[in-house]
């Protein structure tokens, strides 16, 4: 994985990475657009379905545009970049989980919106 | 200083002085740094999602046509951005120059469209103190807008100086690290349209 | 904000009257012996715009022990008005202000930068490096800290102090609760020294990563350059929480946001979840920094090999993992679903293991080891036993349905306060003390030194070891006084004499500093205390010379200075030496921080136009670096030949 810094074939040459790259990205973007909006399925398999086209523009763009294995600290900036990665997953979804239980609680339950409340409060409301 | 730049002269020219590879890699490291500040970002969006406090709801105001257009101008400018630094590593600064310019007039089209939306939010009755809901919105999409307007400037800063001294291994590691900060941006916008706008226009949440 | 001109001062207290007098005469001092001795271009050339990591490291190590000072007289005043029942020392707000105060203090203007002082100092010189990866940003780091810390020494005479707690909950940190520049001061304070402490972070990272000197695999680095490797990791990944955490709030209450508040759809707790997912890893760069600092001085001491180094290594990447997944230990009591309390309870518990591991690894390394009971080596010895009382009650904390008995009492006090002051106080002095003749060339008193250690241990205890006890029996934490009929004053008393006992150690190593710099025997080699191990103890004198090597040293092998004196290699030998490139000092950085004081300073006070003239300042020294293409300059071959012959001589 941790390339080493001699020239690469684009040297010179019509830079492949980048269209296919770039047409990948259309294409996935286009996608998400079509599923999210028009696609008659559950927002369930939805929210997974963009969500994995996300992940995978994203690291399409990692790879093809920003060159992130490139050079004699490939393996760090990979290895950088998914402990990053791997962050963002914990804080996002840890937050969620926390407060999923805290929407019926209190001053809260006045707003009248849950994104995902369940059916019986999980403990004794006081 | 250190290790033997002769080992590196086929390496392309961004990686030819050692204070160019040590910025390289400082700045990937730094791009996990943001990584975190935008996750922490989503986290809060995420959390205050829906708390629109009886005020006017985003699936209102949302409009596809605009998100496409400003997808587009940026997945288009980290293109042309893309092919800057391919033209810079054949060694060729108009190249360099012009698809540069394009990606900054692209970019600037983007922060552009952003402007107006924001506006026409504040004047829909959604601005940064309706509800929680839009504070996070505007926080969220602002911080991204901010940091392309920096970008802006920065690259337009990084091309006076090619404009001075040429294609150097010094200017050339300051192209590539503008790339990289200017594709992350990018990056971090899929997640944007993602998490606010489709979850937004399809009312996924 | 309506602010009277008449309240910008803060006046009417006789203490902070005191404070303010202090301040103004020991300035006017200041500036009067700098003038008189014509001190200051020296002071400017020499040390202000230094990208030298030995002295950047000195400046932030100075500058935490006058932290250190006042932070430790806010806890002294804690402690003296707590002592006895209804005492009328400090009414309410000035209490929360000071343990506000107190605990902001000590965790990031004192902690912080006496660690990362001592890592400045050390690091590059344990690797064989001649400085770090990015001087200039090493220059700007020591004075976004600066600028931060004295930003938010100056709320208590200027404006007021904040007095949320250093942990800031909302809504009691918002707009009604706390009105004025107080709070303000906090959140624009912190987010500066923050931004100096991420850039910390990244150089670290890129300079151990890529500037290790020849033969030096990452398996043979010495184990506080590890620790330090590990604690830039969770730097780089956790402050810029902290961060969006800062500035939300700084929204909420400058700009009229929603994200903490009560009304429109706001929610309180959320700060807390972001101020803690900051704030767990924080914890784990204090003491990670402080498990290096010991292993070096236990294998120095036993005259042995650390014990179990691919276990050490291996547990302190398993804790910087693990710190990211324990942060709502913090806040069990919020009103957490069960699977989530349960969920991080068992993973709190799980990040005891591997401290647990560096336990025994460095009581192994002792096992049949020769020890000098050095004054370093009496601060490693105390942190043992100590620090294990306060991991022991912090896994009894982690016990979910249990912490609903202790959660915010006098135990949780006493748990923090032992892994901290046992951990990374202990450290700090072990550190100071081991690398003292490094940076100034002779070495601190012993015997005094070990009655400082005596003195503040056993103060130490016998402050806390009581409020494990008054937690236990209710007392919550706080408050600024209590009654009578509560019946903790007999311990309370009890804690407050300790609480003295330390300001007397503190006081003691104030007198050894200054004694030893009277007294002390000048040395001249670079091994002070003839057990160097690391490479740190290989310079060719006392205080290396500012390039550190004049030839960079190839090594073959762990503890490569150990193995060189065992095996009777030269370590400098009659090298061929070339010039050395170095960098040019700066001033740019320090002005930069100004402007970013200035603008700091006018948001406390919601005079934007200054706020606005702070940003474009910054922005503009960060144009004027970009452009700007020095290469610095090199030191020719006959200073470098002239200095080491020099320094060879001297230790004849």
């Amino acid at each position: 994985m941790a390339g080493k810094t001699h020239s690469s074939a684009e040297h010179e040459h019509f830079p492949w990475k980048h269209v296919v790259g770039f047409i990948l990205s259309i294409v996935l973007t286009i996608l998400a657009f079509w599923i999210a909006i028009g696609a008659e399925i559950g927002s369930s398999a939805k929210l997974w379905i963009i969500f994995g086209f996300a992940f995978i523009q994203a690291f399409l763009q990692l790879f093809m545009f920003m060159h992130m294995t490139e050079s004699e600290n490939g393996t760090v900036q990979v290895g950088n970049t998914l402990f990053g990665l791997f962050c963002a997953i914990i804080f996002v979804i840890g937050s969620v989980w926390i407060f999923a239980a805290h929407y019926s609680h209190g001053e809260n339950s006045k707003d009248g919106y849950s994104p995902s409340a369940p059916k019986q409060s999980e403990h004794s409301e006081k | 200083m250190g290790h033997n730049d002769s080992s590196y002269a086929n390496a392309p020219l961004e990686y030819q002085s050692e204070t160019g590879r040590l910025n390289i890699l400082g700045f990937w490291i730094f791009l996990g740094a943001e990584i975190v500040l935008f996750s922490t970002l989503f986290a809060t969006y995420f959390v205050l999602h829906g708390r629109t406090a009886g005020g006017v709801l985003p699936a209102e105001l949302f409009d596809m046509k605009l998100v496409l257009i400003m997808t587009f101008l940026l997945l288009v400018s980290s293109f042309t951005c893309g092919i800057a630094v391919h033209e810079m590593r054949r060694g060729s600064t108009k190249g360099v120059v012009i698809w540069t310019i394009l990606t900054l007039l692209l970019g600037a089209g983007f922060v552009g469209f952003e402007i107006y939306e924001f506006f026409h939010y504040v004047h829909e009755g959604a601005s940064i103190h309706t509800s929680a809901y839009w504070s996070a919105f505007f926080v969220l999409l602002g911080t991204h807008g901010l940091h392309v307007s920096i970008g802006i400037f920065w690259i337009t800063g990084v091309l006076f100086q090619i404009k001075k001294r040429g294609l150097t291994p010094q200017t050339a590691s300051k192209i590539f690290i503008s790339s990289l900060y200017w594709h992350f941006l990018d990056v971090v916008w899929i997640f944007i349209f993602t998490a606010v706008y489709l979850i937004g226009l399809g009312g996924l949440l | 904000m309506h602010l009277k001109w008449d309240e910008f001062f803060v006046t009417g207290d006789p203490l902070i009257l005191g404070a303010q007098i202090s301040i103004a005469l020991t300035s006017i001092a200041i500036v009067f012996v700098l003038t008189y001795f014509k001190k200051w271009k020296w002071l400017w050339k020499e040390w202000l715009t230094s990208v030298d990591h030995k002295k950047l490291g000195i400046m932030y190590i100075l500058a935490a022990v006058i932290m250190f000072f006042r932070g430790g007289v806010d806890g002294l005043m804690m402690r003296a008005q707590l002592a006895l029942p209804n005492n009328t020392f400090l009414d309410s707000n000035h209490y929360n202000e000071i343990f506000t105060t107190h605990g902001t203090i000590m965790i990031l203007f004192m902690a912080m930068p006496f660690l990362i002082g001592l890592i400045n100092v050390v690091v590059p010189l344990q690797i064989g490096a001649r400085d770090v990866a990015f001087p200039y940003l090493n220059n700007l780091s020591f004075w976004t800290f600066m600028v931060g810390a004295m930003l938010f020494n100056i709320s208590f005479v200027i404006g007021g102090s904040p007095s949320a707690g250093w942990t800031s909950y909302m809504p009691l940190a918002g707009n009604d609760f706390s009105p004025g520049p107080g709070q303000n001061y906090y959140l624009l304070g912190l987010q500066i020294a923050g931004i100096g402490t991420l850039m910390t972070g990244i150089n670290f990272m890129v300079t151990i990563l890529k500037m290790r000197t020849k033969g030096m695999t990452l398996m043979r680095m010495p184990m506080f350059t590890w620790t330090t490797l590990i604690t830039s990791v969770i730097i780089v990944f956790a402050f810029p929480v902290l961060t969006v955490a800062l500035a939300l709030m700084t929204f909420d209450r400058l700009f009229g946001s929603a994200f903490f508040t009560l009304e429109a759809g706001g929610m309180p707790m959320l700060w807390a979840n972001l101020f803690w997912i900051w704030g767990h890893p924080e914890v784990y760069i204090v003491i990670l920094p402080a498990f290096g600092i010991f292993s070096e001085i236990f294998a120095t001491f036993s005259r042995k090999q650390l014990f179990g180094y691919k276990a050490m290594v291996v547990s302190i990447v398993a804790i910087s993992v693990l710190s990211f997944l324990v942060w709502v230990h913090h806040f069990f009591t919020m009103g957490n679903s069960a699977a989530v309390n349960s969920f991080f309870s068992i993973t709190t518990m799980a990040i005891s293991v591997p401290t647990g591991v560096k336990i025994f690894n460095w009581l192994f390394t002792m096992y049949r080891g020769r020890i000098s009971f050095t004054s370093p080596m009496l601060w490693a010895l105390g942190f043992i036993p100590n620090f294990v009382i306060g991991g022991v009650t912090g896994v009894m904390l982690a016990m979910a349905a249990a912490d609903y008995q202790y959660h915010n009492t006098y135990f949780l006090v006493s748990h923090f306060h032992y892994v901290l002051i046992a951990g990374t106080v202990f450290a700090c002095f072990a550190g100071l003390v081991f690398w003292y003749p490094k940076m100034f060339g002779y070495k601190l008193n012993e015997r005094i030194g070990k009655w400082f250690f005596w003195v503040f241990m056993i103060g130490f205890n016998i402050c806390f070891f009581p409020q494990y006890f008054l937690g236990l029996q209710g007392m919550p934490r706080r408050i600024y006084t209590y009654g009578p009929e509560d019946g903790w004053t007999a311990l309370n008393f009890i804690s407050t004499i300790g609480a003295f006992m330390m300001g007397v150690g503190f006081i003691i190593l104030c007198y050894n500093i200054y004694y030893s710099w009277r007294h002390a025997k000048r040395e001249v080699s670079g091994d002070s205390w003839g057990e160097g191990r690391t490479l740190d103890w290989a310079t060719s004198s006392a205080i290396p010379p500012h390039y550190n090597f004049a030839a960079l040293p190839e090594v073959t092998t762990p503890d490569a200075f150990h193995h060189w004196k065992q095996n009777n290699v030269d370590v400098h030998p009659e090298k061929e030496f070339k010039k050395i490139h170095m960098p040019h000092n700066s001033g740019r950085p320090l002005i930069m921080s100004a402007f970013f004081g200035l603008g700091a300073f006018g948001l406390v006070f919601e005079w934007y136009w200054i706020g606005v003239i702070g940003l474009i300042g910054v922005f503009a020294t960060m144009i004027l670096r970009s452009f700007e293409y020095d290469d610095g300059y090199y030191i020719p071959v006959e200073e470098v030949i002239e200095t080491e012959k020099k320094n060879k001589e001297a230790q004849k």
